[in-house]
């Protein structure tokens, strides 16, 4: 497993940021509502304990109430990540009906964070139905289905706006060929209907073809979103990278995450054009909030690939394994995946074996 | 004679009962008229037998038919948009099921995601689906004895699906070059009817729960239109639960603990989605039955749409769905003991895993299958 | 041969009691597939027995019809009733046995009416006429009586001013004597009919009956080829047991058109015969004629099923399944007329399943000759 992952330290899987290693990074915090400060906690930990080269500038995301009476994210916040480029954030209370945009939206809209990466992988030690999950699903998260555009014609009736354009087609398509090249992915799948939205997904599906003719190291497959789904439940190793439109990554995304145990253990990043957010994408889980339940594992994956994406690939694979040994061990694991442990235990047994594989 | 019971004259009723009504209609008020058990006449049902696979599939329906003696007769129509040059016209179609009962069942038809004529935004499917209104899509997920599956659970669930609108609407553009504009439409009138049905669904086939799957805290227009449609209509079924669920934490749902579903119904695309993924648990295309259900038509399809092009003319496919489709066909006809007797007679084929085709892992052919259906076939 | 004229009534010939074409046009609130799905409430006395035979006859002849039961009696609480009412508003389409109402509780209102009001269920229609072998002291009787059915006498408002003194309020309304009428000529001019008569006591009741005579003269002037002519309801009940043949389409409100049924159904042979249906805007209740329990008949099988199957040939006339109408109406026909199946309120000694057995026989038969397509 090492090996693999030194084999993904050539390169990053951003596309605009090169690190030299040894400086150390100023990375945006964002711990969050509920579980969120525990886990980001137990991330600076593990970080501190594997000398990882990176300095953390913590900042509250609580909206407040501009001179307009508009509720709008801290402007620090936005301040920060223009400096930093890379955040990384625990989970958030969605504020259902209150009226401000969401943090992810308008971090999404100011950087363009084009594409969301998750890569679901089965945890030794954690079992599930399906123990040969290796699947990367990067999905479009700038357009399609999620535009936004509605209206209602008549009332009664709604029209709702699916919209996919070339550029960004084309750049979440090249990232997720860039993707697969750095990682050493074998195959990138395009999912799509077109056979039903023969214009939009039609167009969708011309460019992935189009940008896998630059990467003939990469195999290129095309397939019905159906037909993911049936074959996903059934079999699900033999798909590697998949690359699709929002709303179809959206589902695969989360069906995936359920494969393999659920969001709980999936990191999740959005990629952009000079900056990257890295996130849990599980809930707040107010419930059991400072018991010290809660699984950082999620989080912990989404800084691990925050730190290769940071160019930080032996830091990286460290933790990563570090990570991967305490939950197939299972002495320390959290509740959530059958164990005993607590979210400090969990932190205190990773920490150890960092050290160790040093 | 009088004797025989009920099921063991059903076979030979036609003929004797024949005799009887031949002799004076006086003996009536001398003796009690026995009550006739069945009609001479053959129910009549169009057959689109489709692309790929299809047509193997129905002709063993057929073929099961003859061998076993059920009352139906069958008129084919031909409908591909493959070889589009032998295709029979929709309106032949139409005009075939209006005369058969209101009844098909049909294979699928390949739809080619290359256009084959300019402007033609609808696939063949898609056109026929609208011309006959079939509104709802109903899959029915159920485990079958003999089938190994992951997650070892007993299923029996029922999606539900709108068919005519959302996503599917073809309405699509090119604002400026490189920049698609896909419509999609929701309409209350739809969501109503959607709703209604699958209520009366649930109501019909004694089921307790119905859940609305929906993205409306994305799409809080179209998907909130959906969902509230949704809640109205529910008021009107005090004795069924009713629940919504977002899209994504549905198949997250149905992968981890799939038996929680009851009657599930949404919007097209998410329908498209949830039916296949929901197939993949029990066993795949090959074993889930589906209907598209309009007011006055109705199709009997395979629950996942795939032609399977590609096993074409190799007798392996397998049958399991289309001849339960057949068997559902058979009870929406009021044929309610062929169709349990068909029903049967597959369950007890698959739970004995003698005769097994290559997706269950077994090396029998379709027609292998169906011979032995043909011989569990009781009734 | 039938199916050629699927709603054509052929008077004093074989199908009399064919269902007449309904006016209006209403969209099937529960059909898929080209199967209704109509809810089917028993109620007591013989009504479970009927409604499993109207089942049994369904289900021979493949007619597309699913059934929804709900159990409603007069034992049962308000909350069944609702579920009743629902049932109903969701499928559209009912088929009744009656509910015994309990006469010595004020407190406790008809559940029939409260149906009917509740549904806005405003037309009560009757078919009345003689079958040739059923021994009745007129012939040649077929009389149509359209009754208007949510307001007059019954809106239910007594109450006791002071004591010994009970005011009952009859409450009439030009909207709702405007659409009975509309119906009553409609219905005329759908089937041919040739004369409509309106049925009042407007010399005592000056004004509200005044109203209903008004408005329904008025509305005869749109319909020039139908006969109107008005008598006032005892005169009408004479004339009907003197020379009922006179008659074609009668329309009345609600009380006069309970008395005046009663007697139109008593003249074709008693309550076992006449099927009534009750029509709204949205929805339709079917139910026998004259509306009895018949629960000291329950249980025996000797109730004359005639009403209840012409009730359901009525449903399945209002929702568009003529064949299957037709071919139930004739081997029913057949087997009362040249099969002389009668049940003994009919001075036969036939029992109800009978009744059943032969015209099942006979919808094979004719099934035979008449293939649908």
């Amino acid at each position: 497993m090492l090996g693999k992952c030194i084999k993904k330290a050539s390169s990053t899987v951003g596309q605009s940021i090169r690190y030299s290693s040894g400086d150390v990074r100023r990375v945006t915090l964002i711990p969050g509502d509920g579980i969120g400060p525990e886990i980001s906690a137990s991330v600076q930990k593990i970080f501190e304990a594997a000398d990882a080269p990176i300095a953390w500038d913590p900042v509250d995301v609580t909206p407040v109430k501009g001179r307009d009476g508009v509720f709008r994210i801290p402007s620090r916040c936005i301040e920060l990540m223009h400096a930093n480029k890379v955040g990384l954030k625990g989970p958030l209370e969605t504020p259902i009906g209150k009226g401000h945009r969401s943090l992810n939206l308008a971090v999404r809209k100011e950087f363009s964070l084009y594409a969301n990466v998750r890569p679901c992988r089965s945890l030794e030690g954690h079992k599930t139905l399906y123990d040969n999950v290796d699947v990367v699903t990067i999905r479009e998260n700038t357009e399609g289905e999620y535009s936004g555009i509605e209206h209602e014609i008549v009332p009664g009736v709604v029209q709702s706006i699916k919209l996919i354009t070339e550029t960004a087609s084309r750049n979440v398509a090249s990232f997720a060929f860039e993707y697969a090249r750095q990682n050493g992915r074998k195959v990138v799948t395009a999912v799509h209907k077109a056979n039903i939205m023969r214009q939009s997904d039609g167009l969708f599906l011309s460019i992935c073809r189009e940008q896998a003719a630059l990467y003939p190291d990469i195999k290129f497959k095309e397939a019905y979103l159906d037909t993911v789904c049936l074959n996903m439940v059934q079999d699900p190793s033999q798909y590697d990278v998949l690359v699709m439109p929002n709303l179809y990554g959206d589902i695969l995304s989360d069906l995936c995450a359920g494969l393999v145990g659920g969001l709980g253990v999936t990191p999740s990043g959005n990629i952009g054009k000079g900056a990257a957010v890295f996130e849990s994408v599980h809930g707040t889980a107010p419930d059991i909030a400072g018991q010290d339940k809660a699984n950082p594992t999620a989080l912990l994956l989404s800084a691990v690939m925050m730190l290769r994406y940071m160019n930080l690939p032996q830091h990286a694979a460290r933790i990563e394994k570090a990570v991967f040994d305490a939950i197939a061990d299972g002495r320390a694991k959290t509740g959530d995946l059958g164990g005993t442990g607590t979210c400090s235990s969990f932190t205190a047994d990773v920490c150890a074996r960092v050290k160790d594989l040093e | 004679m009088l004797s025989r019971t009920v099921s063991s004259l059903s076979r030979v009723a036609p003929q004797t009962l024949g005799a009887v009504n031949a002799a004076s209609s006086r003996q009536y008020s001398i003796t009690a008229p026995r009550p006739p058990t069945e009609l001479n006449q053959k129910l009549k049902v169009t057959i689109i037998p489709g692309d790929g696979v299809g047509p193997e599939l129905i002709y063993t329906v057929q073929d099961i038919v003859k061998q076993t003696g059920i009352p139906i007769e069958f008129e084919e129509i031909f409908l591909s948009e493959v070889h589009y040059t032998r295709s029979s016209s929709i309106e032949n179609a139409v005009e075939s099921i209006g005369r058969n009962n209101n009844v098909a069942l049909k294979g699928a038809i390949e739809e080619s995601a290359v256009l084959h004529t300019e402007g033609e935004l609808q696939g063949l499917n898609m056109r026929l689906r609208r011309s006959l209104d079939l509104f709802a899509n109903v899959v029915h997920i159920k485990t079958l004895d003999g089938i190994k599956t992951r997650h070892g659970k007993q299923l029996d669930f029922v999606i539900v699906r709108e068919q005519t609108e959302g996503e599917y609407s073809s309405l699509e553009h090119e604002l400026v070059p490189g920049v698609i504009e896909c419509l999609k439409i929701s309409t209350r009138t739809k969501a109503e009817r959607i709703a209604k049905f699958a209520f009366d669904y649930a109501t019909k086939t004694g089921r307790k729960k119905v859940t609305a799957v929906h993205k409306a805290n994305i799409m809080k227009l179209g998907d909130g239109l959906f969902l509230r449609t949704c809640e109205g209509v529910a008021k009107q079924y005090p004795k069924i639960q009713f629940e919504s669920m977002i899209i994504d934490n549905t198949c997250m749902q149905l992968v981890s603990k799939p038996e929680q579903f009851d009657v599930m119904v949404m919007p097209n695309l998410y329908g498209n989605i949830i039916d296949n993924l929901a197939a993949g648990l029990v066993g795949g295309a090959g074993v889930v039955p589906g209907q598209s259900v309009g007011r006055d038509f109705v199709i009997f399809e395979p629950g996942s749409r795939h032609s399977f092009q590609e096993a074409m003319g190799r007798s392996i496919a397998n049958p399991t769905a289309m001849i339960l489709c057949a068997a559902n066909m058979l009870n929406h006809l009021h044929l309610d003991a062929w169709g349990n007797s068909l029903r049967q007679a597959v369950a007890d084929v698959v739970k004995e895993g003698k005769v097994r085709t290559r997706d269950l892992g077994g090396y029998a052919t379709t027609v292998d299958f169906a011979d032995a259906v043909i011989d569990k076939f009781r009734i | 041969m039938f199916s050629k004229l699927p709603i054509q009534a052929v008077r004093g010939a074989a199908s009399a009691i064919r269902t007449h074409q309904i006016p209006g046009h209403r969209l099937p609130l529960a059909k898929y597939g080209g199967r209704h799905t109509v809810c089917a409430l028993p109620g007591d006395g013989i009504g479970p027995e009927m409604i499993a035979h109207i089942r049994n006859i369904f289900s021979f002849c493949h007619a597309p019809v699913n059934f929804e039961e709900v159990q409603v009696s007069s034992s049962l609480l308000d909350g069944d009733m609702d579920a009743a009412m629902l049932a109903i508003e969701r499928n559209g389409v009912a088929i009744k046995g009656n509910i015994e109402t309990k006469h010595d509780d004020p407190q406790f209102n008809s559940r029939n009416v409260e149906l009917r009001t509740k549904l806005d269920l405003y037309a009560n229609i009757l078919h009345c006429v003689t079958i040739p072998t059923v021994p009745t002291r007129h012939s040649g009787i077929d009389i149509v009586l359209i009754r208007e059915n949510t307001e007059g006498e019954y809106s239910g408002l007594e109450h006791e001013a002071v004591p010994g003194i009970v005011e009952s309020i009859k409450i009439v309304t030009r909207e709702k004597i405007e659409r009975i009428s509309r119906m009553a000529f409609e219905y005329a001019k759908a089937n041919g009919r040739k004369k409509v008569t309106a049925v009042h006591k407007a010399n005592i009741q000056k004004l509200g009956d005044g109203l209903f005579l008004k408005v329904v003269r008025d509305m005869s002037e749109d319909y020039k080829d139908i006969k109107f002519e008005a008598m006032i309801v005892d005169n009408a009940s004479m004339q009907l047991v003197s020379k009922p043949q006179q008659f074609d389409v009668m329309v009345m409100p609600n009380l006069y058109g309970n008395i005046i049924s009663n007697i139109a159904c008593g003249l074709v042979g008693g309550p076992g015969l006449v099927s009534g249906m009750n029509l709204g805007d949205k929805y339709a209740v079917f139910e026998t004629g004259t509306r009895n329990t018949g629960t000291s008949l329950a249980g025996k099988d000797i109730a004359n099923p005639t009403a209840f199957i012409r009730a359901s040939v009525d449903m399945l006339r209002y929702l568009g399944c003529h064949y299957h109408a037709n071919i139930i109406s004739d081997a029913l026909w057949k087997a009362l007329v040249e099969q002389r199946i009668h049940t003994a309120d009919i001075g036969g000694n036939n029992s109800a399943s009978d009744v059943i057995n032969a015209t099942l026989q006979n919808i094979k038969v004719l099934m035979d000759e008449n293939p649908k397509h």
